[in-house]
């Protein structure tokens, strides 16, 4: 049994946990990331899982990485490079396809084919959301304050949300008020006719949860993918080359310049309490590391259910981490492929390869596949986003090959009977299935295929109940009530232990605000 | 009555580069640009983010046959060429290439671009400015032939971490030991070719010169080879943006020919340009600049050329204060922007980009003698709805990026 000691010990080798121990190191600490795995990166993660053949096993775009991120731990010298992911296309039912492309008038024209009311109403919709988007934006940024708090901190961010609140006109405060309590679906059936435009909108708001485009909530989801939108030609959205993997390999790499030690194969069993304080943590192996405090860049019942006896924490805290609600709704199919799918709909290679094909042709179908899996099922006709990742970075796949991302909702973790072998399988050949319809070569075209239900990714990954944002994005489990009421501030009852991953505010994506944040709260007490 | 001509006379039309069949075919947004008196595709995209990204992940295959192209041959080659530019060519070895600025004999330049050595008494010379009166001012008394050769030689430029398995593909010889500006004699479509380690985008990169004949052939062929390697038509505005990024200027936009300037102001020098690693002042011999680059060496110059990399959060700031996202343009911006310290202006950015890759605002400028080191704060203007302010900003040591496969 061995014994180390630390500044900081940070849980977790995903990009927040790597981050974290960066801002951390940056300031002059000495930091061990901890990593369950042989690998770093968490869900964010390349594997070769056909010889050749590599994947983004689990996240696989980049959607809000913070530049300043990227530019603090100098990102690009480490490697990172974000390649554009530029259009959407939503294959039809009648053989025809509806088109996002990455150019105004192209997509002006493309919906103007199908609908010319809902060409004009899709300019009207792309800015009044990305003025909401912009409205809200500032708060991503901030740590949440508690309301019930009267802490000068909390009153300081309050009066900033106050301000925020009072720098909205009367118009903009009535949609965001809607925007955040509205379906998706409501939405967007305010605004336009056509089944396809809204289908693929819809589904945007519903990647991560185990909600249908018709649950309220769910228009606030939407929002969020503006968020991007409003930096333009800044935005930090798309494919890492190398895969999502290839995010946490430059901010390993950036981290281990600044002198973080990075240990993998080092699970943590329990957090070390001692005197009332974290001081430490026990791996499953036995060996100890001591630290001032700890950071927990797991996900949120791990961190405060498994990590910590609960003695430890109050019962409402407790309580509340319990009712958090952890639902993994989606799977993903990983294809290794000889050639690139044909569809139907654009046939030959072309741009369409580029960017994303949505399985999505209405509000119904999207609803439908809830439907199943409301009751225990997976989605017979399931939604997807598919990306052919070797057509934006040729290093994925041999020469002339290809591999396929494909990202499946809905896949209930707690399937009917439980997952097994055969529900694995039965699920992967919906998904082939469903592709077929619309790209009939595909099956001819599979090398290898990799299924992965919500139970694989709590499995490999180490996310409880496999919900890709640790937690879903709920309203009521969002800002200054993620991942606890009064807790959102990256702090925990437990003192000097912190969290600092996509269970706590802002949420999910490969995002790393969390991570920068929370490490920015423990430099802040420290020089108290 | 003459019916009314559609088409102009080929007198009035710029000149095409010889692949303009193809290029013309590709360019979706018709932004045609003036190079050289011809017409170059501004891009092939309706966006750049797909070419720039060529160049930086995949290979980018940019027609550069614009480059103005002379061919200096005979027994006095090298010593004319030893007179006009500062670097010592009888150090040039058969198959190397020289990167270069020559001057006037005030040591200002007139004009950068490369110099080959294609054989024993044969050299290419590469430039952005027609300079056959002044090889030919220059060469008198020489045992030399100087031929303008930049209609007859089209060039292409492959840039990118995939140009060479592309060329491995492609080319009757594997270029794996072609090294960093060297060129060597190869085959394409088993048509003649020379390949050349060189380019101006700061990656991994060669610059494949032919026989105009054979232009469309061999630009088939590359497309067709580097399809799985993704290949892809560039333009010349994302070449502008990573030629930035690797610190790379460009004459007419970063600094004026010495004989095209109206006043002294408008010149620089290559120690100012940051190339006074080509002035070797240890060769023997006069050379056109000499002693002026002589007594710049000993005094020190006024200006230098550096990077400036402005506070992103800076920026935010100032367009946040009238409710604004930051508003910058995809692409490179060719226009002067003052640079300030302590309230006086000491320089200004002669071309600014946002870097995609970096993920920052960077601009090229030039600096005065004390404030161009690296770390100095500065600020730089910018132009906020209607409104100047200054953003914040340091100079930078050039280039920006320089990935490690670059010289590999």
């Amino acid at each position: 049994m061995a014994s180390y000691t630390f500044d900081a010990i940070v849980i977790g080798a995903g990009h927040n946990g790597l981050i974290a121990a960066c801002y951390l190191a940056r300031a002059g600490r000495k930091v061990v990331v901890l990593e369950r795995r042989d690998i770093v990166g968490g869900a964010a993660v390349t594997e070769e899982i056909f010889p050749g053949y590599r994947f983004s096993e689990f996240s696989y775009v980049v959607s809000l990485l913070r530049p300043e991120i990227i530019r603090d731990l100098e990102l690009p010298r480490h490697g990172l490079k974000i390649l554009p992911l530029p259009s959407t296309v939503t294959p039809l039912d009648n053989g025809d396809y509806l088109a996002g492309w990455d150019d105004h008038d192209l997509t002006r024209r493309e919906i103007y084919r199908h609908s010319p009311l809902d060409a004009e109403a899709y300019d009207e919709y792309s800015r009044v959301m990305a003025r909401a988007a912009k409205a809200i934006k500032p708060i991503i940024g901030l740590v949440p304050p508690d309301p019930s708090s009267l802490g000068w901190r909390d009153l300081k961010g309050l009066l900033k949300l106050g301000r925020f609140g009072a720098s909205l006109s009367e118009t903009e405060l009535y949609r965001i008020s809607k925007l955040v309590t509205q379906s998706s679906a409501d939405l967007l059936e305010e605004w336009f006719e056509l089944d396809a435009l809204k289908g693929t909108k819809a589904a945007s708001g519903i990647i991560g949860t185990f909600l249908g485009p018709r649950s309220p909530g769910t228009a606030y989801v939407l929002l969020h993918h503006y968020m991007g939108e409003i930096d333009g030609a800044f935005r930090a959205w798309g494919f890492a080359k190398n895969g999502t993997g290839g995010v946490t390999a430059a901010i390993a790499s950036s981290a281990r310049a600044l002198g973080v030690e990075i240990r993998t194969g080092a699970a943590v069993d329990k957090v070390v309490v001692k005197g009332g304080r974290a001081a430490g943590v026990a791996l499953a192996n036995g060996d100890e590391y001591e630290a001032k405090v700890v950071l927990s860049a797991a996900d949120p019942k791990r961190s405060f259910l498994q990590f910590v006896d609960p003695q430890h924490f109050p019962d409402e805290f407790v309580e509340a981490l319990r009712n958090f609600r952890v639902r993994g709704s989606s799977g993903k199919v990983n294809i290794a492929l000889s050639e690139l799918p044909q569809f139907t709909c654009l046939p030959g290679e072309g741009p369409l390869h580029r960017g994303a094909v949505s399985i999505s042709p209405s509000i119904d179908y999207v609803e439908r596949a809830y439907d199943d899996a409301k009751y225990g099922q997976f989605s017979r006709q399931p939604y997807m986003d598919i990306i052919f990742p070797s057509m934006i970075d040729r290093d994925m796949a041999p020469p002339g090959h290809h591999v396929m991302s494909c990202f499946v909702q809905y896949a209930p973790y707690d399937i009917e009977g439980g997952w097994d072998d055969a529900k694995r399988e039965a699920f992967g050949e919906t998904v082939i299935a469903t592709i077929e319809k619309y790209a009939p070569n595909i099956r001819r075209a599979i090398v290898g295929k990799q299924v992965i239900t919500p139970k694989d990714i709590e499995r490999i990954a180490g996310i409880t109940g496999g919900n890709i944002f640790h937690g879903e994005l709920l309203l009521h489990q969002l800002f200054f009530l993620r991942p606890a009421p009064q807790w959102a501030d990256f702090r925990t009852p437990l003192p000097g232990y912190y969290f600092g991953a996509a269970g706590a505010h802002p949420g999910g994506g490969v995002m790393g605000a969390a991570g920068k944040m929370a490490a920015e709260e423990v430099l802040q007490d420290w020089r108290k | 009555m003459p019916e009314p001509s559609t088409v102009h006379h080929p007198l009035y039309q710029l000149k095409r580069t010889p692949f303009h069949a193809r290029t013309s075919q590709l360019c979706l947004p018709h932004n045609w640009r003036r190079w050289g008196g011809c017409i170059a595709a501004g891009s092939y995209d309706l966006g750049l983010d797909r070419e720039y990204w060529a160049i930086r992940n995949h290979a980018a295959l940019i027609d550069v046959s614009p480059l103005m192209k002379y061919e200096i041959e005979g027994p006095d080659a090298a010593r004319l060429l030893d007179k006009v530019i500062p670097r010592n060519v009888q150090k040039l070895a058969v198959g190397q290439v020289y990167y270069t600025a020559w001057c006037d004999d005030d040591g200002k330049m007139l004009d950068d671009g490369t110099v080959t050595r294609l054989d024993e008494q044969r050299y290419r010379l590469t430039a952005a400015e027609p300079q056959l009166r002044w090889l030919a001012l220059n060469a008198v008394g020489f045992d030399v032939r100087v031929r303008e050769l930049t209609e007859q030689v089209a060039a292409l430029s492959l840039q990118g971490p995939k140009s060479r398995p592309i060329l491995n593909r492609c080319c009757g010889t594997p270029v794996d030991d072609l090294r960093y500006f060297r060129m060597a004699p190869n085959t394409i479509d088993g048509r003649p070719v020379t390949i050349s380690r060189t380019g101006y985008t700061g990656d991994l990169g060669y610059e494949i010169w032919m026989d105009a004949a054979d232009a469309l052939p061999i630009w088939d062929s590359l497309l067709r080879d580097g399809h799985d390697h993704g290949i892809t038509p560039c333009g010349i505005l994302a070449m502008d943006m990573a030629r930035v990024e690797a610190g790379l200027f460009m004459l007419d936009v970063d600094y004026t020919a010495a004989h095209h300037a109206w006043i002294g102001g408008q010149k620089s020098s290559p120690y100012e340009m940051g190339l006074g690693w080509t002035v070797a002042l240890d060769k023997p011999g006069y050379f056109v600049g000499r002693r002026a680059l002589e007594r710049e060496q000993r005094e020190g110059s006024t200006y230098r050329f550096v990077g400036i990399e402005v506070d992103w959060e800076s920026l935010e700031r100032a367009y946040a204060s009238v409710g604004l996202p930051p508003q910058i343009p995809g692409m490179a911006v060719r226009g002067s922007l003052p640079i300030y310290r302590a309230g006086r202006q000491v320089g200004y950015a002669s071309t600014s980009t946002w870097s995609p890759l970096l993920k920052k605002y960077i601009a090229l400028a030039h600096v005065e003698r004390p404030h161009f080191e690296p770390g100095t704060n500065v600020t730089i203007e910018i132009t906020v709805e209607h409104r100047r302010r200054q953003a914040t900003a340091r100079v930078v040591a050039l280039p920006f990026y320089e990935p490690e496969w670059k010289k590999k």
